[in-house]
């Protein structure tokens, strides 16, 4: 009923209100985007540009904004930093043990799981729940079965008479982070590329093998290409994460023994909480942007463009 | 050729099966032997880090779970998740109606200033917020953490949520409109219903990544009464150094909400995850 006397009446009145809705409009375009636009310009934005700021003064975090400009002195003295120096081999050391070691690996565990073999759907979930797991709760795992003495991976091994230092020497802690690092997130790797594999179309796949294509040919030259935008992604993300690596690296060894695994956001939370020079530690921090930004910018010119020009064509625009 | 055909593909699939074995194995070796030795004393431990308990010690565990700083960080770390997941999934939901459903001056600038968020790493801005919320006192305040989390989980939340609404088809909006709903009211009656897998997933994201942050809390909370479970397991290994056993205990027990919180979310958690890695 009141539909029906309703409706007749919302159908004529369009007329007098555009004045009214237009401006209803925007208080509701203000009203739903204004909370989101707040929070992310005062907890992102602005101590992203407060950081940028604070990188050319000497300030040790206290007393408003600061105020003993000092140039770009922080920067010069981060360069000629060892610390630093060592911060950036070890970045470079744990990317291409990622890029050439961990995910190949993560890859061919996922082209194993993807055949049909018993209880692949078991092992789907036991590779990928260490990601679930927190930094911490790894970290410290880690750190006790590779403690030197008292440590599982020791007392198993010493029965060969092969032992480690694991973490306490410096020759072997960044191979052991590494370890850890792969236990951690070859699992999400993998399911990345499971993902991927199955956007490929198994005509595809099959044309190949009635083609004739042995099982390595046809990844070869099949799967592999039509896998590459999903392997560029899984490249991208492993670095920008290698870039602020933090959580694991602070539980498991500190950055020590001597600095031998310190990674640029240990060195800045060292500086910035340990010793209160917040203006050096932005310093560190401006640096870590830059390198994520313009390896970002490179790299999605450069590496990812075919695959974001396909997105483009595809969906008429990027989300 | 009809069992030829099986055979075959059993002896192709053999080694695969034995990687895969020994993949597994050394993925469950650490949790095993954290398991078994929670149930050992120290001496046994490092005389018989594998084999199973000669006298099951529950001690270890139980003394962990009648602990009330142990269910105190459960409650903290809970609670933080879930109300940084309504702030991010509730804020982002708004705008990404918005971007998904208005035609207005400024959308294109506003939503790529959201996704380039998406390029802040969190350990840039650690210094200036803590800064700032302590000149705001949130500093051992779980709202310091809570904002925070959900201001850097806008991006990726509005993005997915984005996506989503765009494809809901216009004609249903037209029809709720007709029938006299409210720009609102179609948001909240119809749209956010009908996005309710893209919402589980996004929640889903939301609640792992503050339940696992470990940065943001070690810089907020100094009172232990604060702390959550990825703190107090940090504290926890400094204060029982040589008590492994025990630190072992308190690890498997950490790991339950996790592993349950998989279980149970697993779908959402794999497909939220891939959506995200290849939206980012």
């Amino acid at each position: 009923m009141t539909t029906l006397t309703k409706g007749p009446e919302a159908l004529r009145l369009p007329a007098p209100a555009p004045a009214t809705t237009r401006r209803g409009r925007w208080v509701t375009i203000a009203l739903f985007l204004l909370p989101a636009l707040v929070l992310f310009v005062m907890l992102v934005v602005a101590p992203m540009l407060v950081a940028l700021y604070a990188s050319v003064f000497r300030w040790n975090g206290f007393g408003g904004l600061p105020t003993n400009f000092i140039g770009l002195d922080n920067f010069t003295r981060l360069f000629s930093s060892e610390i630093f120096a060592q911060d950036l081999w070890h970045l470079l050391v744990l990317v291409l043990l990622s890029i050439c070691v961990q995910l190949p690996f993560s890859l061919a565990i996922a082209m194993l799981l993807n055949q049909r073999i018993r209880g692949r759907a078991l092992y789907r979930v036991l590779f990928f729940a260490p990601y679930v797991l927190s930094e911490v709760i790894t970290g410290v795992l880690f750190s006790l079965i590779l403690a030197p003495d008292s440590g599982m991976a020791n007392q198993v091994l010493s029965v060969f008479g092969w032992e480690s230092e694991w973490l306490a020497n410096p020759d072997t802690v960044m191979p052991s982070l590494f370890l850890v690092m792969t236990w951690k997130y070859f699992g999400f790797h993998m399911m990345i590329y499971l993902a991927g594999r199955q956007n490929i179309p198994n005509e595809l796949i099959e044309a190949a093998q009635i083609d004739g294509a042995t099982g390595w040919k046809t990844f070869r030259h099949v799967t592999l290409p039509l896998l590459g935008p999903t392997i560029r992604i899984s490249i991208f993300l492993s670095v920008i994460y290698t870039i602020q690596l933090f959580d694991l690296v602070w539980i498991l060894t500190g950055g020590g023994p001597s600095h031998s695994s310190e990674t640029m956001a240990v060195t800045m939370m060292d500086w910035g909480f340990k010793r209160s020079q917040v203006g050096y530690a932005s310093a560190i921090s401006v640096v870590m942007f830059a390198l994520s930004l313009v390896f970002a910018l490179v790299y999605q010119r450069f590496v990812m463009r075919r695959d974001l020009e396909g997105a483009v064509t595809s969906q008429g625009g990027r989300p | 050729m009809s069992h030829k055909k099986p055979l075959k593909r059993r002896r192709h699939t053999l080694p695969l099966h034995v990687i895969a074995i020994i993949v597994g194995v050394f993925m469950v070796i650490p949790v095993f032997y954290a398991l078994l030795g929670g149930f050992k004393d120290n001496s046994e431990l490092s005389g018989n880090p594998f084999g199973l308990p000669s006298e099951w010690i529950t001690a270890n565990y139980t003394d962990v779970l009648g602990s009330g700083s142990f269910w105190r960080q459960v409650w903290n770390s809970t609670f933080i998740a879930v109300v940084t997941t309504v702030v991010t999934v509730g804020l982002s939901a708004l705008a990404a109606f918005v971007f998904a459903r208005f035609a207005f001056r400024g959308r294109e600038l506003y939503f790529t200033l959201f996704t380039a968020g998406l390029m802040f790493p969190f350990a840039v801005a650690i210094l200036p917020i803590f800064v700032l919320l302590r000149t705001f006192g949130l500093l051992d305040n779980p709202l310091g953490v809570i904002l925070t989390q959900a201001a850097f989980g806008l991006p990726l939340t509005i993005i997915i949520l984005r996506g989503f609404f765009r494809s809901i088809p216009g004609e249903i909006e037209e029809a709720a409109t007709i029938d006299g709903c409210s720009s609102f009211g179609f948001f909240w009656r119809i749209l956010l219903p009908m996005a309710r897998p893209a919402i589980a997933t996004v929640s889903v994201l939301a609640i792992v990544g503050s339940w696992n942050n470990f940065m943001l809390p070690l810089v907020v909370f100094s009172e232990e009464a604060s702390w959550t479970l990825p703190l107090g397991i940090q504290q926890f290994q400094g204060q029982y150094a040589s008590d492994t056993a025990r630190i072992l205990a308190y690890l498997i027990l950490a790991m339950v909400p996790a592993l349950g919180f998989y279980a149970i979310a697993e779908r959402h958690l794999v497909g939220g995850l891939t959506a995200g890695a290849t939206k980012g």
